[in-house]
């Protein structure tokens, strides 16, 4: 048996993308889009960081304040952290079987990336809007 | 939980180390890794904005013998896992798949992870003016 024509699965559910995790393909598929986002800034970084090496603190927060470093920058926080928290939670869902530390160490992972993100963004915004 | 230990067959120490799996462990550490580098990011953008003093502070610990060695470290973990990246996004459009072509991928991606961090090195000295 093949099992075609056996789906167990209703029609609804298929529509909806929901598997039993409830949540469908999203978190493999968001870790995609971040991972695609990631190229072109991750070299974008890198480059400009390589060309401000050991400037002072004046040319690399006037850098910094500019309209298209603030954009890519928070473009790059914000897909980093998304990117590092959907990994490290499969990471943790993979090696740790206690279900509460599980839980608990998914849900610090979450928050952790959430406010070291948003103190990202913060602190390129004062260098932006600051002073 | 199983309620009492259960013996593991085959163990994991019986399988030889071989390129592909070594790279596909190597991709989660160096996911880890760049995880815990995050850390160093938000501290110079959060040191960046709040003046001069400490972003002074900050280049010092970042130029020191051991922020330079653990920068050197983020910076190779960085490339590899941008270049294994590609490579797994290429297995998730299904190509790639072939012995033969997962191991000269590998390959590459080791050679082009440690390439683009000497360029990205010598650059960075290049543009600093020596020391």
């Amino acid at each position: 048996m093949n099992g075609a024509g056996r789906v167990l699965r209703t029609e609804l559910g298929r529509v909806r993308g929901l598997g039993s995790a409830k949540e469908g393909v999203q978190h493999w598929w968001m870790q995609r889009v971040t991972a695609i986002a990631l190229i072109p800034l991750l070299l974008w970084f890198v480059i400009a960081i390589v060309a401000h090496t050991g400037q002072d603190y004046a040319a690399v927060h006037a850098w910094l304040a500019s309209p298209v470093t603030l954009g890519l920058m928070i473009l790059l926080v914000g897909a980093v952290f998304e990117h590092a928290q959907l990994g490290l939670q499969v990471v943790i869902e993979d090696y740790v079987h206690s279900e509460w530390l599980k839980i608990a160490a998914v849900l610090g992972v979450k928050l952790a990336s959430l406010v070291l993100g948003l103190a990202a963004v913060v602190a390129l915004a004062v260098i932006a809007f600051g002073h | 939980m199983p309620s009492h230990e259960r013996p593991l067959s085959p163990h994991l120490q019986i399988y030889r180390w071989q390129l592909t799996s070594v790279l596909s462990i190597l991709h989660r550490a160096t996911g880890v890794a760049l995880a815990v580098g995050t850390l160093l990011l938000v501290y110079w953008l959060v040191a960046a904005a709040s003046g001069p003093e400490s972003f002074a502070t900050s280049q010092e610990l970042i130029g020191s013998v051991v922020g330079r060695i653990l920068l050197l470290g983020w910076t190779w973990a960085l490339f590899y896992h941008l270049c294994n990246g590609v490579r797994h996004l290429f297995w998730d459009a299904g190509r790639g798949f072939e012995l033969k072509t997962a191991y000269a991928s590998g390959w590459t991606v080791v050679g082009a992870s440690f390439l683009l961090t000497l360029i990205a090195w010598i650059a960075g000295y290049a543009v600093r003016g020596g020391a």
